[in-house]
C-alpha cells in the first residue's frame, strides 16, 4: 500500500467563537478573522510538516483546493504544490484536487500542472474535481453545468497534455483556437489522474470507464459510505464495463491521530477534531453544499440518505465509532486500517495528520508516531492481504 | 375544473401547459416556484380571459431539451408558442423569472403581445441593490421570505421544507439555476433594449418584497417607456398570491383599457 499525508491547511488560529456569530466558516465568515502574520507562520509550519513526512518515508504529500473559507487556506493548491516541488525530494506531490471546470480557461491549470510535473521529474498526481458545492457560490460558476464542464475540461486538458499542438478545441463550454502547451508534462502520456469524491455516482461511473480507469478516492466519509462507494467502483467496472478494477485504482482518505494509549489519543485529538466538524465544516444551508444541478436528483437523494445532518455538537467518540476518523494507540489504528484494507483492498491510503485547531506540537508528534509505528506495516500491505471483491448477490444474478 | 392540461412541441421542446377560460388570450409565465400548486389567481382570471399557463422547460411536466441554456432560449420558445397557438394581442403576464422572460420576448417581438403585466420581474440589475440569493438559502427560508405576512410565510416555509427533496422540487431548483444562476436572475444586456417596448406595461411590486427589493420597480419604470407602477402595501414577492384581489383589480383595470 502507498501511504500519503494529506493536509487541508486550516486556519488553525480561528477564533472558535465565530460559530455563534456566523452560520458557516465558508463564504460568509469575514476575512478580517484571517491574520496574515499568523497565516505566514501557519503556511510555513504546514509546509515544514509535509517536508518532514517526505523525510520520514511517506509515499507523498497531498494538497487541495477550497475557496473563501477558514477550513483550508489553499484557494490555489498549485501554489502549495509549487512551494513543495523542490523540497519534497522523494515522494509524489498530489493535487487532490484542482477544479479545472471552475476556471474560465482550464488550460492555465494544465500549464501549471505540467510545470510542476516537469520540475519534479514526474512526481505529480493530478486530481480532477468539480469542487464542493460552496465553490459554485465563491467562484460563481453555474452548478447546473458542473458535470458537463468537468468532463469537457478534462478532455481539453488531457488532449493538451498528450496531443501535438497547436490544435483547436471545439467544445460546448470551452472553445479555444490555439492549444499548444509549453511545457508538455514529464510523465507520459500524462500525470496520473485521480478522482477524489464524496460519493457521486456520476463521478464513480466516469472514473471507472475503461478509457480512464482513474484512481477513485473516497475521503472523509463514514466507514459504511467508504465501503459502499469503493465497492461500487469495482462493481461498475465489472458489471458495466466488463473488467476487474485493480486495487491500485482504489483510494481511501481519513483523519488519523495517534498517541501512546487509546484514551490519550482521544483526549489529545478531541478539541481539534471537534473543531473541524463543529466550527470549520458546518454549512450555511443544505443548498450551499448541494446547489441545484451539482448532482443528479438520484445522486442527491442517495447522498442525503447516507449523510446525517451536521448541526454541530459532533463528538469524537461518534466519529471513531462511525469510522470517519482513526484515533487511538498505534496498535489500535494499525489493526483498524489493516482490517479496512483486508475488507476493501485500497492500495492508496491518505492520512490527514493535522486537522482543525491542532497545534504543531501535536501534529509533529502524530507524524513521527505514525511514521515509526504504523507507516511500515501499512506500506507492507499488498493485494494478497485483500480478501477480494465479490459482486453483491443481487447484482451477480 | 376550468383548466385542461395539454402539451405542444415547440422546436423539440415538449411544453406542458394548462389552458382554461374564455375571452382575450392571456399568457401567464410563472416564477421559480412553478405551477405545481396553481395559484387561485389563475382560476380567477379564467372568468374573463383565455388563460394559457405553461410549465417552463424543467418545471412541472415540461422536460428540458438538451439545447436549452438560458432565458433567451425561453423567450424564443414562447414567441413560437404564441405563433403556434395563433395568439394575437395577448395579455402577457409574468411573475419574477416569468416577468424576465416576458421582457426578453417583448424586446424581440411585440407582434402578438397586446400588453405586459410584470409582477416583481427579474431581468435587470441595479448596482448596489442586492436581491436575495435564493440559491444560498434553503427552500423553507426562501418560502418564508417570499411573504410579507409572517404567518403566511411560516406556513409556506413548513410546506417547502416538507417537499424540498421531492423529485419535482429538486428538478425545479435545477431549472431555476439553469436560467438564473449566473449572473443571478438578470441579463446585463437587457436594460439597454427595454426602450423598444411599445406595448402598454404595468409593473406591480410589493413594498415589502424581500426577494427582489421594491427599488427595482422605479428602475424598470425608468427603462420601459410609459410603464405604470403599482406598489402594494404590506406585500411580499408574490403579489398575485399574497394580495390576490388587489393585484387582480390593478391588472383588470389596466388590461381593460
Amino acid at each position: 500500500m502507498k501511504v500519503m499525508v494529506f493536509y487541508l491547511m486550516p486556519y488553525a488560529y480561528l477564533d472558535q467563537g465565530v460559530k455563534d456569530k456566523y452560520r458557516s466558516a465558508w463564504i460568509v465568515l469575514p476575512n478580517t478573522y484571517f491574520d496574515p502574520v499568523k497565516g505566514h507562520a501557519l503556511y510555513n509550519r504546514y509546509l515544514d510538516e509535509l517536508e518532514l513526512c517526505d523525510e520520514l518515508g511517506f509515499d507523498g504529500v497531498c494538497v487541495n483546493e477550497h475557496h473563501q473559507t477558514a477550513y483550508g487556506m489553499m484557494p490555489s493548491p498549485v501554489v502549495t504544490a509549487s512551494a513543495l516541488a523542490r523540497s519534497i525530494k522523494k515522494g509524489r506531490i498530489a493535487i487532490l484536487g484542482n477544479a479545472f471546470c471552475l476556471r474560465e480557461n482550464p488550460l492555465t491549470l494544465a500549464e501549471e500542472h505540467a510545470m510542476i510535473d516537469v520540475i519534479t521529474g514526474g512526481r505529480l498526481i493530478s486530481g480532477f474535481v468539480r469542487g464542493v458545492g460552496s465553490e459554485y457560490f465563491s467562484l460563481g460558476q453555474n452548478p447546473v453545468y458542473s458535470l458537463e464542464r468537468h468532463q469537457e475540461a478534462h478532455d481539453l486538458v488531457v488532449r493538451a497534455w498528450t496531443e501535438p499542438g497547436p490544435f483547436a478545441f471545439e467544445g460546448k463550454h470551452y472553445h479555444f483556437e490555439y492549444v499548444n502547451l509549453w511545457p508538455r508534462p514529464f510523465q507520459q502520456p500524462h500525470p496520473p489522474i485521480w478522482c477524489p469524491s464524496m460519493g457521486s455516482l456520476e463521478t464513480i461511473e466516469w472514473a471507472a470507464h475503461p478509457d480512464r480507469k482513474y484512481v477513485y478516492l473516497q475521503n472523509f466519509s463514514p466507514r459504511v459510505a467508504v465501503g459502499k462507494y469503493l465497492n461500487l467502483y469495482r462493481e461498475i467496472a465489472q458489471q458495466r464495463y466488463g473488467y476487474e478494477a485493480t486495487s491500485d485504482r482504489i483510494g481511501y482518505g481519513a483523519p488519523v491521530y495517534l498517541a501512546t494509549t487509546d484514551q490519550q489519543a482521544i483526549d489529545e485529538a478531541r478539541p481539534h477534531i471537534e473543531s473541524l466538524f463543529n466550527v470549520f465544516l458546518p454549512k450555511f444551508s443544505e443548498m450551499m453544499f448541494y446547489p441545484p444541478g451539482y448532482m443528479s436528483p438520484e445522486s442527491l437523494l442517495n447522498v442525503m440518505k447516507l449523510k446525517k445532518a451536521n448541526a454541530g455538537g459532533v463528538k469524537i467518540e461518534a466519529l471513531i465509532e462511525r469510522g470517519i476518523i482513526f484515533c487511538g494507540s498505534p496498535a489500535t489504528v494499525r489493526a483498524q486500517i489493516t482490517e479496512a484494507h483486508a475488507d476493501l483492498g485500497f492500495q492508496e491510503f491518505l492520512c490527514m495528520l493535522q486537522f482543525g485547531t491542532m497545534p504543531a506540537e501535536l501534529s509533529v508528534k502524530n507524524i513521527r508516531l505514525f511514521a515509526d509505528e504504523v507507516l511500515p506495516a501499512l506500506q507492507a500491505l499488498n493485494v494478497s492481504d485483500y480478501r477480494g471483491f465479490e459482486l453483491p448477490k443481487q447484482a451477480a444474478e | 375544473m376550468p383548466f385542461q392540461s395539454q402539451t405542444i412541441d415547440i422546436n423539440g421542446s415538449k411544453l406542458a401547459f394548462q389552458r382554461g377560460g374564455k375571452g382575450e388570450p392571456l399568457l401567464f409565465l410563472h416564477g421559480t416556484e412553478g405551477l405545481s400548486q396553481r395559484p387561485q389567481f389563475l382560476d380567477d382570471l379564467t372568468a374573463k380571459y383565455d388563460v394559457i399557463a405553461p410549465d417552463h422547460p424543467g418545471y412541472g411536466q415540461s422536460p428540458t431539451p438538451e439545447w436549452m441554456d438560458d432565458v433567451s432560449d425561453l423567450a424564443y420558445t414562447y414567441l413560437d408558442l404564441m405563433k403556434a397557438l395563433g395568439l394575437h394581442a395577448a395579455h402577457v403576464v409574468g411573475h419574477s423569472l416569468g416577468g424576465w422572460i416576458a421582457l426578453e420576448m417583448a424586446v424581440r417581438s411585440q407582434e402578438r403581445i397586446g400588453d405586459l403585466t410584470l409582477l416583481a420581474p427579474a431581468g435587470i440589475h441595479v448596482k448596489g441593490q442586492q436581491k436575495t440569493d435564493i440559491f444560498m438559502i434553503d427552500p423553507d427560508e426562501q418560502a418564508r421570505l417570499a411573504y410579507a405576512d409572517d404567518k403566511l410565510g411560516a406556513a409556506a416555509a413548513e410546506e417547502a421544507n416538507a417537499v424540498k427533496y421531492q423529485d419535482i422540487a429538486i428538478r425545479e431548483r435545477i431549472a431555476s439555476a439553469r436560467f438564473g444562476w449566473r449572473p443571478r436572475f438578470y441579463n446585463p444586456r437587457l436594460g439597454r433594449w427595454l426602450h423598444r417596448i411599445e406595448v402598454p406595461t404595468l409593473l406591480i411590486w410589493g413594498d415589502s418584497d424581500r426577494i427582489f427589493p421594491p427599488t427595482y420597480g422605479p428602475a424598470f419604470q425608468a427603462l420601459i417607456p410609459g410603464a405604470e407602477l403599482v406598489t402594494l402595501k404590506n406585500c411580499g414577492h408574490l403579489p398575485h398570491v399574497e394580495m390576490r384581489v388587489e393585484t387582480l383589480a390593478a391588472m383588470q383595470t389596466f388590461m381593460a383599457r
